[in-house]
């Protein structure tokens, strides 16, 4: 298990490569990357912030819940912060286990637990010049717990 | 008492700050401490229930601070 949130450029297959073990039968790469509109607007480039020593153990805290739901503990996670051009990979999730159905069940968790929890957050450039921040979840407080 | 209040992104551009000292009488939940920091200029755009984090875990509104503590204001995250 490893995890880290830096501002170069991600490396899906070297992550992949990482979590490779002959006892796997299965491996999920998972790329998220800056998509170049949003909400019908042209997105020319994001910035991603973080609160970092606390998105780092959040993150942790993820990829351990994931790595005993599963019974796996062959996973990577990255987040890159910092600026992103459209087309760049803002995070990347390898997961590896005997099984498949297991692996895919970690990688999403992992994906849908991140979005919820890791204090991170993204101001969107936009084509005509302004920017802001994004609020992706739109959801009550009280519920991100 | 004195807690370091951290402030991110949004909420970071709304008081002009990202880290504020708040003087707290004993005894002061996390309600006491955003409260606070609602009051600061520019504070006021601040939800009043906003998502906050104690010492690097979520915390709730009724959770009692101690001396020292790093309160942050969490805005609504958009990782991934």
């Amino acid at each position: 298990m490893r995890t880290a949130l830096h501002t170069r450029p991600l490396d899906p297959t070297s992550l992949l490569a990482e979590v490779s073990h002959a006892a796997n039968g299965a491996a999920i790469l998972f790329v998220g990357t800056v998509r170049e509109t949003n909400d019908g607007r042209a997105v020319t480039g994001i910035e991603y912030a973080a609160y970092e020593s606390m998105a780092s153990r959040e993150l942790d805290r993820i990829v351990s819940e994931a790595a005993e739901r599963f019974a796996s503990p062959h996973i990577v996670v990255e987040h890159r912060l910092g600026s992103l051009d459209v087309g760049e990979a803002s995070v990347v999730i390898a997961v590896a286990h005997p099984r498949r159905s297991q692996a895919y069940d970690a990688s999403r968790y992992i994906i849908e637990e991140l979005k919820r929890r890791v204090p991170v957050w993204k101001r969107e450039h936009y084509a005509d010049g302004t920017r802001e921040w994004v609020d992706a979840t739109r959801a009550p407080a009280e519920s991100v717990r | 008492m004195t807690v370091t209040a951290l402030l991110f992104a949004s909420y970071a551009d709304a008081v002009g700050r990202r880290n504020v000292p708040l003087e707290l009488p004993d005894g002061a939940t996390v309600r006491d401490a955003v409260a606070e920091v609602r009051r600061l200029p520019g504070g006021d755009s601040l939800p009043q229930h906003p998502l906050v984090a104690v010492n690097e875990s979520y915390a709730d509104a009724g959770h009692v601070l101690q001396r020292g503590d790093e309160l942050a204001l969490i805005p609504p995250v958009a990782g991934g």
